[in-house]
């Protein structure tokens, strides 16, 4: 039987029934890989071999019922700045070409006692530095959709492994809307959770206070049963939350009547492509008629969270990765020299162009005589943004509008501007900063086909309400495909 | 007319806290493992690792503060000092800049006074407590081209607590670390010892003329290892300072190194250290809140310190304030004392005991005071023993040391092998008329005027007796019987 | 205020971060630097006088662990990463002159 079309959920069904096997799942991914990965370039690391061991023993599993979960026998993806014991973990950079992590994310443990199988680690733009794949050691990943386009940024290889059915779910991490943009860019379903749902033990950090995991799936119900088995609380990660609400899929339902939605018309302005303005509107209609009540409304402020963010982001950065110093692990210059050399001239090698910007902009900001002008302003601005959010969820359920101004640029387009590149963060950075959950959904494509990304924001700990709204949304586009087919 | 200069020193000492685990991972702090045995992803830095604070240091920390008279704070916070080193596996240290722990305290020490031999109390002010992490050791190795690097030390607890300018000498100096060491170890919350480096002190020295009120420039002295280091350290940066100052230089801000074999100082200065550490609250760990329950849990469980036993003693036992200031030296020491005189011991007596034959032994052995094993109930048996003429005193020693080696009952010890004073006149009559009949020669002496000759009869005695007879009575029975004429 | 990135500055920065730029990157350096530097400033025209950092989004406090060990002995693998190394312990050139 063809499983290639099915969601995880799905496919798991079918495995649990006795219709499919892991072996039969492993292989139809790798075949895909086989046809699709030499065009794409989705993955740093493949595991066929480890990937197959580990199915025929979740096989067994599944088989004596040890295992009955959603996820189990489910080959799964993972970006390579998530650490995975015994499967080199790159952060797609020349700095960590050959490292071997010894523990595995927590993320990663949780997913793999459900029964999800790894079958590789995705590309990503370095250390996760990037909106669009294309700053990785290891090549730029292509866009599923065009081959000229890019996939976004930063978990590109996930978004585009997902959305060519290289593997059937895919964690990603999300800084500052690196799990939400390429998911919006590739077509696939993207969450960034509350900040402190996922652990970060095991993800090697870019901007701590910023960082999370989210599962990049195909549909709105694959992403609630990867955020279920992943979420939870981890006591080797300080800023851990202890949550009690994570059945998420038990939210997933049509009915959103009486939800209120704000929509920032702060987010539909100057600089959003009118395409995706239409679909992200279209969207919003469609909600309405199920009843949820709109209302377009000031966020404020919303120009001042892309430069608190790359303070933010970039100070931490910094400091985050003075570890990579060639001594313990990673690159080291050959025939350095001296101490301070060896250092200099292993992170000028080791690190990319986009990187070392980020470092010496963060190494910048916090450096003495410029703290509180830079550092220390940021975090302010970012307590007022925190507010505005708080101020709307008073009046909102949740807030709807566009994952990206755009839909996927050409490759070689972005790089050479940075400022204009971090400009494409502007809808998706602020829910990082406050803490908030987010999911972006597919919600139409534009004239060349690029699909558009619908982002659903919800007040913290409310991924319930988020998913609600997701789903009912999602259920009402394939309805409407199945009565009048796919619109592309 | 010859300057005269005042020496004006500060101190930052670094105390190794005794907890079982590293501050931030569960790694233990013993000493002696194979290098990095005692490490883990944390404390090595391996990417995607994370701190979680261990809760005694929080609580040896504010233990110490409340000791030190400081403010604990309500609320405290760790932050990052980023500084490339070999021994710094993150490349920051988790320290605390902008919230330490503590704050404002002060040290009672007694120093000389202007007036001869007499000591005066000087206040030595405390201006903050932090938290922070050890770093590794660095090996380095005579022949070949490199260093190595072991992180067993990494991650171990310290405290350091920063005095203000409040020294003028050596002697103060050492005053007042004697007396910090005294009341850290008096809570158990580290063993503080210098040579071994669980006490480290940088000594932050500068000069300036006597009645000059405004500070000079000072410099910051490592690698002090012994008290004795310490005194020379001052004294040669003392002198270094003024002779720049007398050719007409000036001193630099600098950290200097000391080198106890050459008796000099270098600069550790490199143009790589850029002595930047650009701080910021570190996004990994969570704030410390220190609730009034929480305190007066801690100040419960705080034992009395020696400066209140010091004033008790004096006002509750009368013995000399040399005395007092020996027993309340040690913890365990003033234990034994407070017991074995509330078990009806005259003070004394006991103070003798422990000042003389104790410490004879423990610096033999080279034992600590923390290591004593015979019980107070023992030591007042043996006083009472003594006092009751049961045994004589050098029996007594002898008793004393078997009690010392292994806790026996000194009552039961003498008992069985035989102990007990002779002090059957009978017995000791016939001995002594056999020591005169057999000891002409001395007998003759004596009468002739030789009065020392008798002290070689009562030895003759004793010995005779097996060391059970009262050398009082033997004495003066001795005389009785020589003066008497009779010999038989 | 982009003039305020001077060759010292990314010279300095560079010290700070450990990056070795060459005269080409430096120049490179210093051009998006000045204009990320311009950039951010647009947070100044927002008023944040008596405003509070946020250092965490979620006011956590008291994460602690018990001081219960609880060695790992992953020693030898996490020594298989390092670039160098010799009895057990990581080599760097030498930090110690003699």
């Amino acid at each position: 039987m063809d499983i290639s079309g099915y969601t995880a959920i799905e496919l798991g069904k079918a495995m649990k029934e006795g219709k499919a096997t892991v072996q039969e799942a492993v292989e139809a991914v790798f075949a895909q890989i086989e046809k699709t990965e030499g065009l794409y370039n989705c993955f740093v690391t493949l595991e066929k071999e480890k990937a197959l061991i580990r199915g025929a023993r979740v096989q067994k599993k599944i088989e004596s019922g040890e295992l009955s979960g959603p996820l189990a026998g489910v080959p799964f993806a993972v970006k390579d700045n998530i650490c995975t014991r015994g499967i080199r973990t790159t952060c797609s950079s020349k700095m960590l070409e050959n490292f071997v992590p010894v523990f595995s994310a927590d993320a990663v443990l949780r997913l793999e006692s459900a029964g999800a199988v790894i079958i590789g680690k995705t590309n990503m733009d370095e250390f996760a530095m990037g909106s669009t794949t294309e700053t990785s050691y290891f090549g730029p990943t292509r866009n599923p959709w065009s081959l000229e386009h890019v996939p976004g940024g930063s978990s590109g290889g996930s978004a585009a492994a997902v959305a060519l059915g290289e593997c059937f779910a895919a964690l990603g991490s999300d800084t500052g809307g690196s799990i939400r943009q390429p998911a919006s860019y590739c077509g696939v379903v993207g969450m960034k959770p509350t900040y402190g749902t996922v652990s970060r033990w095991g993800l090697i950090a870019y901007g701590s206070s910023l960082d999370q995991i989210g599962p990049l799936t195909k549909d709105v119900a694959d992403c609630a049963a990867v955020l279920e088995a992943i979420a939870g609380h981890d006591p080797k990660d300080s800023t851990s939350m202890e949550r009690e609400n994570t059945d998420f899929s038990s939210a997933l339902g049509e009915d959103v009547r009486g939800m209120r939605i704000g929509i920032p018309r702060d987010y539909l302005g100057e600089g959003l492509d009118p395409a995706v303005r239409k679909a992200v509107l279209e969207a919003a209609r469609v909600l309405e008629k199920k009843g949820a009540v709109l209302e377009e409304f000031d966020l404020s402020l919303v120009e001042y969270a892309i430069p608190a963010y790359y303070t933010i982001a970039a100070a931490e950065a910094s400091s985050n990765l003075e570890r990579f110093d060639g001594v313990k692990y990673g690159y080291r210059a050959k025939e350095a020299g001296e101490l301070h050399q060896m250092y200099k001239q292993t992170r000028t090698q080791g690190f990319g162009a986009e990187v070392k910007r980020r470092i010496m902009l963060g190494s910048f900001v916090l450096s003495s005589g410029y703290y509180d002008a830079y550092y220390l302003k940021a975090l302010k601005v970012k307590k007022l943004i925190k507010k505005a959010f708080d101020s709307a969820f008073a009046k909102y359920d949740l807030i709807l509008g566009p994952v990206a101004p755009t839909t996927a640029p050409k490759l070689g387009e972005s790089l050479s501007d940075p400022i204009k590149m971090y400009l494409g963060d502007i809808y998706t950075i602020a829910v990082n900063l406050a803490g908030l959950p987010a999911i972006s959904l597919p919600c139409g494509h534009d004239h060349k086909g690029l699909p558009i990304g619908l982002q659903i924001i919800g007040n913290c700990f409310q991924e319930k309400t988020l998913l609600r709204a997701a789903y009912a949304y999602e259920q009402t586009l394939k309805q409407e495909e199945q009565t009048y087919g796919k619109t592309i | 007319m010859e300057k005269q200069y005042e020496t004006v020193i500060g101190l930052e000492v670094h105390v190794e806290l005794a907890t079982k685990t590293k501050i931030f991972c569960a790694c233990s702090t013993a000493f002696g493992g194979e290098p990095n045995t005692h490490t883990c992803p944390v404390c090595t830095g391996m990417p995607g690792a994370l701190p979680v604070l261990n809760r005694q240091v929080v609580e040896y920390a504010a233990a110490v503060g409340m000791a030190l008279n400081c403010r604990i704070a309500q609320e405290c916070r760790f932050d990052r000092k980023n500084y490339f080193y070999p021994d710094n596996p993150q490349n920051y240290q988790i320290s605390q800049l902008y919230l330490p722990i503590c704050r404002d305290g002060y040290v009672e020490i007694q120093v000389q006074g202007d007036e001869r031999m007499k000591t005066i109390t000087k206040k030595i002010r405390i201006h903050e407590i932090h938290m922070e992490e050890d770093a590794g050791k660095l090996i380095h190795d005579e022949w070949g081209d490199c260093s190595l690097v072991d992180y067993n030390r990494s991650g171990v607890p310290l405290i350091e607590i920063v005095s203000e300018p409040d020294m003028r000498s050596a002697q103060e100096v050492i005053a007042y670390l004697e007396e910090l060491r005294l009341i850290i170890r008096y809570l158990g919350a580290s063993d503080c010892r210098l040579q071994e480096g669980s006490m480290r002190a940088d000594v932050n020295l500068s000069v300036r003329e006597a009645g000059q009120e405004a500070f000079g420039t000072r410099t910051e002295m490592k690698n002090l290892n012994s008290f004795s280091a310490i005194s020379h350290a001052i004294a040669g940066e003392r002198q270094r300072q003024i002779d720049l100052l007398e050719a007409g230089e000036q001193v630099v801000q600098e950290t200097r190194r000391w080198d106890d074999e050459k008796k000099e100082s270098f600069p550790m200065r490199s143009k790589e250290d850029a002595q930047d550490y650009r701080y910021f609250p570190d996004p990994d760990l969570a704030m410390v809140s220190m609730d009034q329950e929480w305190l007066e849990k801690i100040r419960e469980g705080q034992p009395e310190l020696p400066s209140q036993k010091r004033k008790r003693y004096r006002k509750e036992f009368d013995i000399p304030v040399y005395d007092i200031q020996i027993l309340t030296g040690s913890r365990r020491m003033a234990e034994i004392f407070e017991e074995t005189v509330a078990l009806g011991a005259q003070p004394k007596k006991v103070s003798n005991w422990l000042m003389v034959e104790t410490m004879r032994i423990l610096k033999e052995k080279e034992m600590e005071p923390e290591h004593i094993g015979f019980s107070p109930a023992h030591l007042t048996k043996l006083i009472k023993m003594t006092e009751e003429r049961v045994i004589n005193s050098s029996v007594a020693k002898e008793v004393f040391e078997t009690m010392f080696e292994s806790d026996i009952d000194p009552e039961q010890y003498v008992e069985e092998k035989g102990l007990k004073t002779v002090n059957d006149e009978g017995a000791l009559r016939k001995t002594v008329g056999e020591i005169i009949a057999a000891n002409p020669k001395s007998v003759e002496d004596y009468r002739g005027g030789k009065e020392k000759a008798i002290g070689f009869l009562v030895g003759q005695t004793m010995k005779a007796m097996r060391g059970k007879a009262d050398p009082a009575a033997v004495n003066s029975l001795l005389k009785e019987l020589l003066q008497s004429g009779n010999n038989g | 205020m982009a003039d305020l990135i001077s060759d010292k500055t990314i010279e300095y920065v560079g010290i700070l971060a450990k990056l070795e730029l060459t005269g080409q990157e430096k120049e490179q350096a210093k051009k998006d630097m000045g204009r990320m530097l311009d950039y951010i400033e647009i947070m100044n025209r927002l008023d944040t006088k008596n405003i509070e950092p946020m250092t965490h989004v979620f006011p956590l406090r008291n994460v602690f662990r018990e001081d219960v060990v609880a060695n790992s002995d992953e020693s030898e693998k996490m020594l298989e990463n390092a670039p160098e190394c010799q009895n057990n312990m990581f080599a760097v050139p030498r930090t110690f002159e003699a």
